[in-house]
């Protein structure tokens, strides 16, 4: 049975400077008029906001039908590593609610183009705040309950990412039924409300999260994002 | 400074009630709707497109001179009630069937408008055939597809292939864009241009439409 949580937004809601950096403006650079926009698109993100969040404990071989999803993964992943040697999986979902992505095509309707784009970026932002507060709260729990030994480390991955293909969010979505918190997935497997994220949590010892940003597919990721988070588990 | 280039200046400041104030005073002053456009409001988004390739500015600097832009726009709509805004010519633009994501397309039409280009917006999760429809209705010789899913991406390869069947490839400029595309897929699908910006986007459709 999967636990529904209600996020606190004050846990999810983004700094001023990482809003600026997801819309191109470096650390220094902001004007005084760029950063009081950031900040009201802060306040209207913590205004319309609904956090929930939604996690689902599952086995290894549970998540290997989940992750073959409709079969069209890389042929070799990380995570094909990673996951046969996990010692907690489980299955999660996010959202901000349907009010956040309704008023960012309102403001661009109304020509506010600035501040539509700068709520759409703290948004995003938020969103990915929400999913880390999932995280960190599985590794309280697991704490709590002395199953997270120091030499563990707890990393989430999500569909569309790192050779799992978004087809993927379909046996996801039967085994978690994320439309508890509000989250419906269209035949193209795009999640809607837009400012949502789904995917899994692995917990094992560090060491099997060690791998090299050198897949085929790793040369189209934008972010390389792993190579920040896999440092932060190793120290 | 003469009204055009305070006009332009305040549009590059992004400030949206002195710019709507100083078309006003150029339109006051007799000045040609069309000149006003072009000299005043097309020539400060120009500069701000400039700037931004050269990361002096960012985005938001973008799109609040964009805001600026609309005000201006808006009071010189009704002088050209007979023939329309003039333009340098017609995009169709939208996301593709199945993608719901518009931010992208979103920045790519204003950013057009602001080039002097007429966009016709379909919004989302467009299928294929209201693409070619509307360009051929509209006389449009740039269709401009987005799509942030690996899943949509196909969809566009369906929307050139209706422009073959439908004769009116040859005439018609394909450009895509979106996080999981590339110079390469553009490419495959028979696209002419893949635009991984806003303001690339508007240098390539404004060389598409001016070329001869």
């Amino acid at each position: 049975m999967s636990s529904v949580l209600e996020i606190p937004i004050t846990s999810v809601l983004p700094l001023q400077r990482a809003v600026l950096r997801a819309q191109g403006v470096p650390n220094g650079s902001a004007t005084p008029r760029m950063e009081n926009l950031a900040n009201r698109a802060i306040v209207l993100l913590g205004e319309l906001a609904r956090p929930l969040g939604e996690m689902l404990s599952c086995s290894r071989e549970e998540f290997s039908g989940i992750y073959a999803g409709e079969g069209n993964n890389e042929a070799v992943t990380p995570i094909d590593a990673i996951y046969p040697r996990a010692e907690q999986l489980s299955l999660f979902a996010v959202t901000l609610g349907e009010p956040v992505s309704e008023r960012i095509s309102r403001l661009f309707d109304a020509g506010d183009f600035a501040m539509g784009a700068m709520l759409d970026a703290a948004a995003s932002e938020a969103a990915d705040q929400a999913a880390q507060y999932l995280e960190s709260h599985l590794v309280k729990l697991l704490r709590s309950s002395r199953k997270l030994a120091p030499s563990s480390g707890v990393l989430r991955f999500s569909p569309g990412y790192c050779g799992w293909h978004i087809s993927g969010q379909k046996k996801l979505f039967t085994a978690l039924e994320p439309g508890e918190i509000g989250i419906c997935l269209t035949d193209s497997f795009l999640m809607t409300p837009l400012k949502s994220v789904s995917g899994v949590i692995i917990v094992g010892h560090k060491s099997i999260f060690e791998f090299d940003d050198t897949f085929p597919f790793c040369v189209e990721c934008k972010t390389h994002s792993c190579r920040e988070r896999m440092n932060e588990i190793m120290e | 400074m003469d009204t055009l280039q305070q006009l332009s200046a305040h549009l590059q400041a992004g400030e949206v009630e002195q710019a709507r104030a100083q078309t006003q005073a150029a339109i006051n002053s007799g000045i040609d709707p069309k000149i006003i456009l072009d000299q005043g409001l097309i020539a400060g988004m120009l500069v701000i497109g400039q700037r931004f390739k050269a990361h002096e500015i960012f985005l938001p600097d973008v799109l609040m001179a964009a805001k600026a832009m609309y005000a201006g726009m808006d009071l010189l709509k009704p002088l050209f009630l007979k023939e329309g805004m003039p333009s340098i010519g017609k995009a169709v633009i939208g996301t593709v069937q199945g993608d719901l994501h518009d931010i992208g397309k979103n920045l790519v039409g204003i950013m057009l408008k602001g080039a002097g280009i007429d966009v016709i917006d379909l919004g989302k999760d467009v299928p294929p055939e209201k693409f070619i429809d509307t360009a051929e209705k509209e006389g449009a010789r740039v269709i401009g597809m987005s799509a942030l899913l690996t899943t949509t991406m196909p969809v566009m390869k369906k929307v050139i292939e209706l422009a073959r069947q439908r004769g009116i490839y040859d005439r018609t400029k394909f450009v895509v864009g979106g996080a999981p595309l590339s110079l390469e897929y553009a490419r495959e699908i028979g696209a002419h241009a893949y635009c991984f910006d806003s303001v690339s986007a508007v240098d390539c459709v404004r060389g598409f439409l001016t070329a001869r």
